[in-house]
């Protein structure tokens, strides 16, 4: 080989090299930080994964909301009207959580088949349901009547 | 009466957008100078008419005429006159007007700068765009018409602007965003007018440069805005969310990013010439796929304020075909374009290639985190999302690298620079910025935290590189003030916008490691201390805004025991359609804010507070400003005019 072709191939093999360790390494990183979504009958089935970083939504049981007195402490039932699951959350509330609303949870469960959330999602119009608590809730066959009907409102 | 003059302009630029993609085209291929001509007449008209219709709007808006739908969900008569403006484009079909109106005022502003140009460039140009401008009016009057009448029976009041909406950062935001988006539509409709005819040459990378770096500039403020807005309206105090709608904006940005260095090469040197109309396809192509993920609603975000499954698959067959018809464009054409130079390994060029595959990694790592969990979603595999983490993890340590390479490539010259030369020149600034970032660090915390240390010597290392060859370049000159005096100012264009990378990156690491945040809950009377602040909360009272209610907390701020300020942070409830919203209070400063929000209201008086203390978060802004600004002042090199002047001077001699 001629020095010039020598050059080349050696730029040619450190971007091929280059170009797999990338892929490698975003792959890698992919699969690290990838949220899966359950709904709660998916968590009280146990197909959810115990201390792993997942995603639940539904919708804020009626009157479940109970705060610690003394700290943002607050702990609700998150339910798609067929399981409802536990979740423990220790900070500010987005403005639009309330009861009855659709909302999305972040964070891991323990043991005891609490979600421990760390961060708690709602949209910011009131009408609006998260695509995966309402497809949850169709799967469940329990979509409530009045939602439907404020969802085509919403469109 | 007036909606439907609105409507009527709408298509009638429709009509003049069809001629303008077609007479101009036909007349550039066949050589015929009349019909070429009509180019530049067409596109003033369509945009004339595109501004009658944003006018009409506009008008429906102030006289608050409810019996157009649009209206009627996106203001109220209760809303100030400058929200009830802004509103134009608070919703999907308004925004989609605006982007269609910038889209015109791009093409106006390249009929009627382009005296210098051949007549068949600017013909194909100007074509180019209208069919772009035909793709996006189909869509507004066929999916999204903002000018729908809800007759007969229209609502008294309307349904009020979004109130996160309802703020200055919203009402500039969307303009200057589209403003970069759009504008990207020139620098592709120069590449596919090269493409066509064939003349693939460092002509036309002269002539698109400069609009480049100003939409690329647009684009920069567009995304600084949003960011800062992000930063105070939505309560929280975060800057950046890796949310598929930044995502969205930032995308076209990095490639743009990639294209204005590209360009360079080509202008300058000749070579690169068919990446650099890669570039270009893909840079616009990110536009319209960011304005297909924002406006289809297949996004779960705060941003997917409108959803509608026709309106996506609309865009989605308008990006399929732009796409598509540009590359099998290229592939046709640009098969066989040779370099007009070469270049040897050590040289700009090559430290130029990294940048833009470096660049082009970072937008495929973040184009894989955004579209994964659709596709998983299409493909019916679950749902999934991905989270900051992973764009953190690739994405920093692109960042890092490029700034690395950045100072090196400020010192390399065109061509060839001899290695010795180099190392010759570059160890003294990385000395003096090793030197630099280990006292920084130790002067500002007291402590020695490596990561710090090691981002600290890179942001020294591309200051004292710049100014290392601001001094070589201006020493070379008889004297010093005079050689900086004579520096063009695409040069001190390029120099800012590397400062501004620096001081990004030193907001950016700042306020991700030193900052500070607590959120408790506070009785009146309660503090709390942060560095040399005491935070004190004395309650919060009603107040009443123009159409809303709020709950106004009132924290005091000591600075070392003495009354400093007090900041008022505000939760608001909407009456219109009963929104509650945050409103932080925050005391800005140089070096770091003071950010307080109000979270609920607890028992006895109590309230959830986030209080937080935010170091040189100012500078993540302050950077951006400082890029978008380099980027104008490149494009207005004089440069630029004279060789306009010599391409007129020559067309009119032959």
């Amino acid at each position: 080989m001629t020095p010039k072709r020598k050059q080349r191939l050696y730029i040619v093999l450190s971007i091929v090299i280059g170009a797999a360790v990338a892929v490698g390494l975003v792959m890698y990183a992919l699969s690290q930080n990838i949220n899966l979504f359950y709904s709660p009958a998916d968590i009280a089935a146990g197909k959810a994964p115990v201390e792993t970083r997942i995603r639940a939504g539904g919708m804020v049981v009626e009157g479940s909301v109970k705060r610690d007195p003394q700290s943002l402490r607050v702990e609700f039932g998150l339910t798609d009207y067929v399981s409802t699951v536990n979740v423990v959350y220790d900070g500010i509330l987005p403005d639009l959580f309330r009861e009855g609303q659709g909302i999305v949870a972040q964070g891991e469960l323990n043991d005891a088949g609490q979600l421990m959330a760390v961060e708690v999602l709602a949209k910011h119009d009131e009408n609006y349901m998260p695509p995966e608590v309402a497809e949850a809730l169709e799967k469940a066959g329990k979509m409530p009547e009045q939602l439907r009907a404020k969802e085509a409102y919403a469109e | 009466m007036i909606p439907e003059f609105g409507q009527y302009a709408l298509i009638l630029s429709l009509c003049l957008s069809f001629l303008l993609a077609f007479i101009p085209l036909v007349g550039a291929e066949t050589n015929n100078p009349l019909w070429m001509s009509y180019a530049r007449p067409l596109a003033i008209a369509k945009f004339l008419f595109l501004f009658i219709a944003l006018l009409c709007l506009g008008y429906a808006f102030v006289a608050d005429d409810f019996s157009v739908a649009y209206v009627a969900s996106n203001s109220n008569t209760a809303l100030p006159i400058y929200y009830k403006i802004s509103a134009i484009w608070g919703g999907h079909e308004g925004s989609l007007l605006l982007w269609i109106v910038i889209l015109g005022g791009w093409t106006v502003a390249v009929a009627v700068r382009s005296d210098n140009l051949p007549p068949a460039i600017v013909s194909r140009v100007l074509a180019v765009m209208g069919m772009v401008g035909v793709g996006f009016l189909l869509f507004i009057i066929l999916t999204s018409n903002p000018f729908d009448r809800h007759l007969p029976v229209f609502p008294q009041e309307g349904g009020d602007l979004n109130p996160l909406l309802q703020d200055i950062g919203l009402i500039i935001h969307p303009p200057l965003l589209y403003m970069g988006y759009v504008g990207f539509s020139v620098a592709f409709a120069f590449a596919v007018a090269a493409l066509l005819s064939g003349q693939l040459d460092a002509a036309w990378a002269r002539w698109s440069r400069p609009w480049t770096n100003i939409a690329w500039a647009f684009l920069t403020l567009g995304i600084g805005l949003g960011s800062w807005w992000a930063y105070y309206e939505l309560g929280w105090g975060g800057w950046w969310f890796w949310d598929p709608v930044e995502n969205a904006s930032f995308m076209p940005w990095l490639i743009g990013t990639a294209l204005v260095h590209s360009l360079a090469v080509t202008e300058k040197r000749g070579v690169f010439k068919s990446w650099t109309v890669l570039l270009a396809i893909f840079a616009f192509s990110l536009s319209l796929l960011g304005t297909f993920l924002v406006r289809s609603g297949v996004l779960t975000s705060v941003h997917a304020f409108a959803s509608d499954p026709a309106r996506g698959y609309f865009i989605l067959v308008l990006l399929a075909i732009s796409v598509g018809g540009s590359l099998v464009l290229y592939a046709w054409k640009a098969a066989h374009v040779k370099s007009e130079s070469s270049f040897s390994l050590v040289s700009r060029e090559t430290l130029l290639l990294i940048n833009n595959i470096l660049l082009v990694i970072a937008t495929m790592t973040v184009l894989l985190g955004t579209i994964y969990p659709l596709i998983v979603d299409a493909l019916g595999w679950g749902k999934i999302s991905v989270g900051p983490p992973y764009f953190n993890a690739l994405f920093i340590p692109l960042v890092l690298l490029m700034a690395g390479f950045m100072g090196i490539g400020i010192m390399a010259r065109w061509r060839q620079t001899k290695l010795e030369t180099l190392l010759g020149q570059l160890w003294k600034p990385a000395v003096l910025s090793i030197v630099a970032g280990v006292v920084a660090q130790w002067q500002y915390a007291g402590e020695f935290n490596f990561q710090v240390v090691g981002i600290m010597v890179l942001v020294f290392w591309l200051a004292f590189t710049g100014l290392q060859d601001m001094y070589k370049r201006a020493s070379a000159k008889s004297g010093m003030w005079k050689g900086m005096r004579s520096f063009s100012r695409s040069y001190v264009g390029m120099m800012l916008a590397h400062v501004g990378v620096a001081v990004t990156i030193v907001g950016a690491l700042m306020v991700s490691i030193y900052n500070e945040e607590r959120d408790l809950r506070m009785a009146p009377g309660d503090r709390i201390t942060f560095a040399q602040y005491e935070f004190i909360f004395d309650g919060a009272r009603k107040v009443q805004g123009p159409n809303y209610r709020a709950d106004q907390g009132v924290i005091r701020i000591l600075e070392d025991g003495e009354p400093y300020t007090q900041l008022l942070p505000e939760k608001r409830l909407y009456a219109a359609r009963g929104n509650v919203m945050t409103e932080a209070a925050i005391d800005p400063g140089f070096t770091r804010d003071l950010y307080v929000a109000l979270g609920e209201p607890l028992e006895g008086g109590a309230w959830a507070v986030r209080v937080q203390y935010k170091p040189f978060v100012r500078w993540l802004w302050l950077g951006g400003l400082l890029m978008a600004f380099g980027g104008i002042l490149a494009a207005m090199d004089k440069r630029y005019s004279r060789q306009a002047k010599r391409e007129l001077a020559r067309r009119q001699a032959a």
